[in-house]
C-alpha cells in the first residue's frame, strides 16, 4: 500500500495531502495545473522535503517527520519519469539506460536490460544520442532508464504532456505494459482525463493543495459531487469490461461489465481481454418504459439514484444498473416529464457506437 | 626554430609554455572546486571568499607578486615551513613563477568554470539522484562532463593569460634567464638592452602567433564539445 500524509508550505499555497492506495496498481494524481500534483510527486521522490507527515511504500518508511526518518533520494529506489525526459545529453541511449541499472544493488536486478529494450521497443535507438530522438522516443528511453534502476515505485509526472496526440498514442501502450506485465506500482500525474481513465486504478483528486477525494477510479467517476462531474471534464462513467463474445455476423462484440452486458461494434480483441471502457453522460438516453422497435442495441434496466441540476436547464442523473452506476446528462424538462427522482425505475439507452473502448 | 631564434630566446619560449602549463595543471582543479562552491553552495563568508578569489583581477599584478613574496618568502608564514620541512623554495624559481601565474589566472579559470557549471541543468542532477547516484558520483558522471566546455574555456584562457603574465612573476620570482624569464620578461629585457630590438620583435611575433593558435584551438574544441552535448 502507498500511504502518504504530508504537509508542505509552498509559495502560493499550503500542500496538505493524505491518501492511501493499494499497490501494485496505478495511482493517478489528477487535477488542474497548480493543484500541487508535481509538488506532491517531488515530496514522494524525496527531491523536496515535507514539513510534516509520513510517506510509506509497502513496509518501507521513506519519510516520517515524527521518527526523524528521511531516506535520501538516491536510496529511495523510486523511479521518476519527468515531463521533459531529462536524458543525459553527454551519453548515448544505451549509457542512459544503464545509468540506473549499474547503480542498483547487484542482488536485486529483476528487470533486465534486454527485457526493457524489448518491452519499450528501444532496440533501434540504442546507438543514438538523446538530441537525435523525437519527443516520444525520448520519453520511452526515460521510462526504460527509470525502470532499469529497479524501482519499487515509478513516478510519472505528466510524461505525455509535451507530446502531440500521435506521440501520446505511441507511448501509452508501453505504460500499460508496465502495469500489466511488470506489475510495477505507478503514480501517474495527469490533467488529461482520457489518460487517467485508461490507466488508473486509484484516483487522487487534487485541488489547491488538498485532496478532494481518493478511491477506486470507477467509483469516483460515478460521483456527481466532484469536479469530475463538471461539464468541462467531459463527464462519463468508467468501467472495467471483459470481452465476452464476438458475433461476426452481426458485427458486434459483447462486453461483460459490472452492470451486465453491453454490445459494441466488433472489436479485434481476443475473448477474455480486459479493457477500460467509458460511457459519456451526454451519450446516455433515459426512458421510463422499455422502448420497442428501436435501433439501439443497449437497453439497460436500472433505478434512478439521484438527480443533480447542471447548468441552466440540464441535470445529471445517476442510475444504478446492476452493480454499476451510469451517468446520464438530460434536460430538466425531461426530468419533469418523466418524473425522474430517486427510486424510479428507468432504462438507460445507448447506441453501441458510443461505448469508448479505445481511450 | 633554433636557426631563427637564439638558444636563449628558444629557452624563454619553452619556459613560458612550461610555466603557463604548470599554472593551469595545478590551478584548474581548485578553480573547478571553487566554481562549484561559489555557484552551488551557501555558507557563511561566501561573499568574502568570492571577493578574495577575484582580487588578482583588480589589484596591480605587482601588488599580488609582493603579497606572494610576503607569504611565500623563505621567512614568510607559508614559505618558511615549506622551506624548512620540505626544502621547497618558491622565490626566484620556476615553481614560484608558476605559482604567481596560477594565482593571477585563477579568477579567470574560476569564472569560466562557473559559467560552464551554470549552464548545467540541475534537473539532470536530480534525475541522476533518482537513479541512485550519490553526491560525488553525480558530480563526476553528470556535472563535471556537462561543464567541460566551461572547464576547457577556463584552461585555455588561463594558459593564454599565463603566457603573458608579467608583473606578478617579475616581482615574486624575479627575471632569471632559464629559470623564471618567460616570454614577456625576455621581451622586456631585450628592450632594455642596446640592440635588442630584433630579439624583442621576434619574441613578440611568437607571442602573437601562440595566442592565435590557442584561440583557434579553443574554438575548434568548444565546437566539437557543443555538438557532443547537442547544444
Amino acid at each position: 500500500m502507498l500511504d502518504v500524509a504530508v504537509t508542505k508550505r509552498l509559495g502560493g499555497f499550503d500542500l496538505d495531502v493524505a491518501f492511501t492506495a493499494p499497490l501494485p496498481g496505478v495511482v493517478a494524481l489528477f487535477g488542474v495545473s497548480g493543484a500541487g500534483k508535481s509538488s506532491l510527486v517531488n515530496l514522494i521522490a524525496g527531491l523536496a522535503r515535507p514539513d510534516a507527515g509520513h510517506i510509506r511504500v509497502g513496509d518501507d518508511v521513506l519519510f516520517d517527520a515524527g521518527r526523524g526518518v528521511d531516506v535520501p533520494v538516491e536510496r529511495r529506489r523510486i523511479g521518476y519519469v519527468f515531463q521533459d525526459a531529462r536524458l543525459f545529453p553527454h551519453q548515448g541511449v544505451a549509457a542512459n539506460l544503464r545509468y540506473g541499472l549499474n547503480r542498483a544493488p547487484a542482488g536485486d536486478r529483476r528487470i533486465g536490460f534486454d527485457a526493457v529494450v524489448d518491452l519499450l521497443g528501444l532496440e533501434v535507438l540504442l546507438t543514438r544520442r538523446p538530441h537525435h530522438l523525437s519527443g516520444g522516443e525520448r520519453q520511452r528511453v526515460a521510462l526504460g532508464r527509470a525502470l532499469l534502476a529497479q524501482p519499487r515505485l515509478l513516478l510519472m509526472d505528466e510524461p505525455l504532456a509535451s507530446l502531440d496526440a500521435a506521440r501520446k498514442r505511441e507511448v501509452l501502450p508501453y505504460v500499460e505494459r508496465l502495469r500489466d506485465e511488470l506489475k510495477l506500482p505507478i503514480v501517474y500525474v495527469s490533467h488529461a482525463m482520457n489518460e487517467v481513465a485508461r490507466l488508473a486504478d486509484t484516483l487522487v483528486l487534487l485541488d489547491r493543495g488538498r485532496v478532494l477525494a481518493h478511491g477506486p477510479l470507477t467509483e469516483l467517476a460515478a460521483r456527481a459531487d466532484l469536479p469530475l462531474a463538471d461539464d468541462g471534464f467531459d463527464v462519463g462513467a468508467i468501467f472495467d469490461a471483459r470481452v465476452a463474445h464476438h458475433d461476426a455476423e452481426r458485427g458486434l462484440t459483447a462486453l461483460a461489465f459490472a452492470g451486465g452486458s453491453l454490445l459494441s461494434p466488433l472489436l479485434d480483441l481476443p475473448l477474455g481481454t480486459h479493457r477500460r471502457i467509458r460511457i459519456r453522460a451526454r451519450d446516455v438516453v433515459l426512458a421510463t418504459r422499455r422502448p420497442e422497435a428501436i435501433s439501439l442495441h443497449n437497453i439497460l434496466p436500472g433505478t434512478v439514484l439521484d438527480v443533480t441540476p447542471r447548468g441552466p436547464a440540464g441535470a445529471l442523473v445517476r442510475i444504478q444498473v446492476g452493480e454499476a452506476v451510469l451517468l446520464a446528462r438530460v434536460t430538466r424538462d425531461a426530468v419533469t416529464q418523466l418524473g425522474l427522482r430517486p427510486g424510479v425505475a428507468a432504462f438507460a439507452l445507448l447506441k453501441s457506437a458510443v461505448i469508448e473502448t479505445d481511450l | 626554430m633554433s636557426d631563427w631564434l637564439s638558444p636563449a630566446e628558444t629557452q624563454a619560449v619553452w619556459l613560458s609554455l612550461q610555466i603557463a602549463g604548470r599554472a593551469v595543471l595545478f590551478g584548474l582543479a581548485p578553480a573547478v572546486a571553487m566554481a562549484w562552491l561559489l555557484a552551488r553552495r551557501d555558507f557563511w563568508g561566501k561573499a568574502l571568499l568570492d571577493g578574495l578569489v577575484h582580487v588578482p583581477l583588480i589589484l596591480p599584478p605587482v601588488v599580488v607578486g609582493y603579497m606572494l613574496l610576503l607569504l611565500f618568502g623563505v621567512r614568510g608564514p607559508l614559505g618558511a615551513p615549506l622551506y624548512e620541512w620540505f626544502g621547497i623554495r618558491l622565490v626566484f624559481t620556476s615553481a614560484g613563477a608558476a605559482l604567481a601565474t596560477a594565482v593571477m589566472a585563477f579568477p579567470l579559470m574560476v569564472r569560466a568554470a562557473r559559467l560552464g557549471l551554470e549552464a548545467v541543468d540541475p534537473g539532470l542532477e536530480a534525475a541522476a539522484r533518482t537513479l541512485g547516484a550519490g553526491p560525488l558520483d553525480r558530480f563526476l558522471t553528470i556535472t563535471l562532463p556537462l561543464m567541460l566546455p566551461g572547464i576547457l574555456a577556463g584552461a585555455i584562457i588561463g594558459f593564454a593569460a599565463g603566457l603573458g603574465e608579467f608583473g606578478a612573476v617579475i616581482t615574486f620570482a624575479a627575471n632569471v634567464p632559464g629559470e623564471t624569464q618567460t616570454l614577456p620578461l625576455a621581451i622586456y629585457s631585450a628592450l632594455q638592452s642596446p640592440g635588442g630590438d630584433a630579439t624583442a620583435a621576434r619574441l613578440a611575433s611568437i607571442s602573437f602567433g601562440l595566442a592565435l593558435v590557442f584561440l583557434l584551438l579553443s574554438e575548434a574544441v568548444a565546437r566539437r564539445l557543443r555538438v557532443w552535448l547537442g547544444r
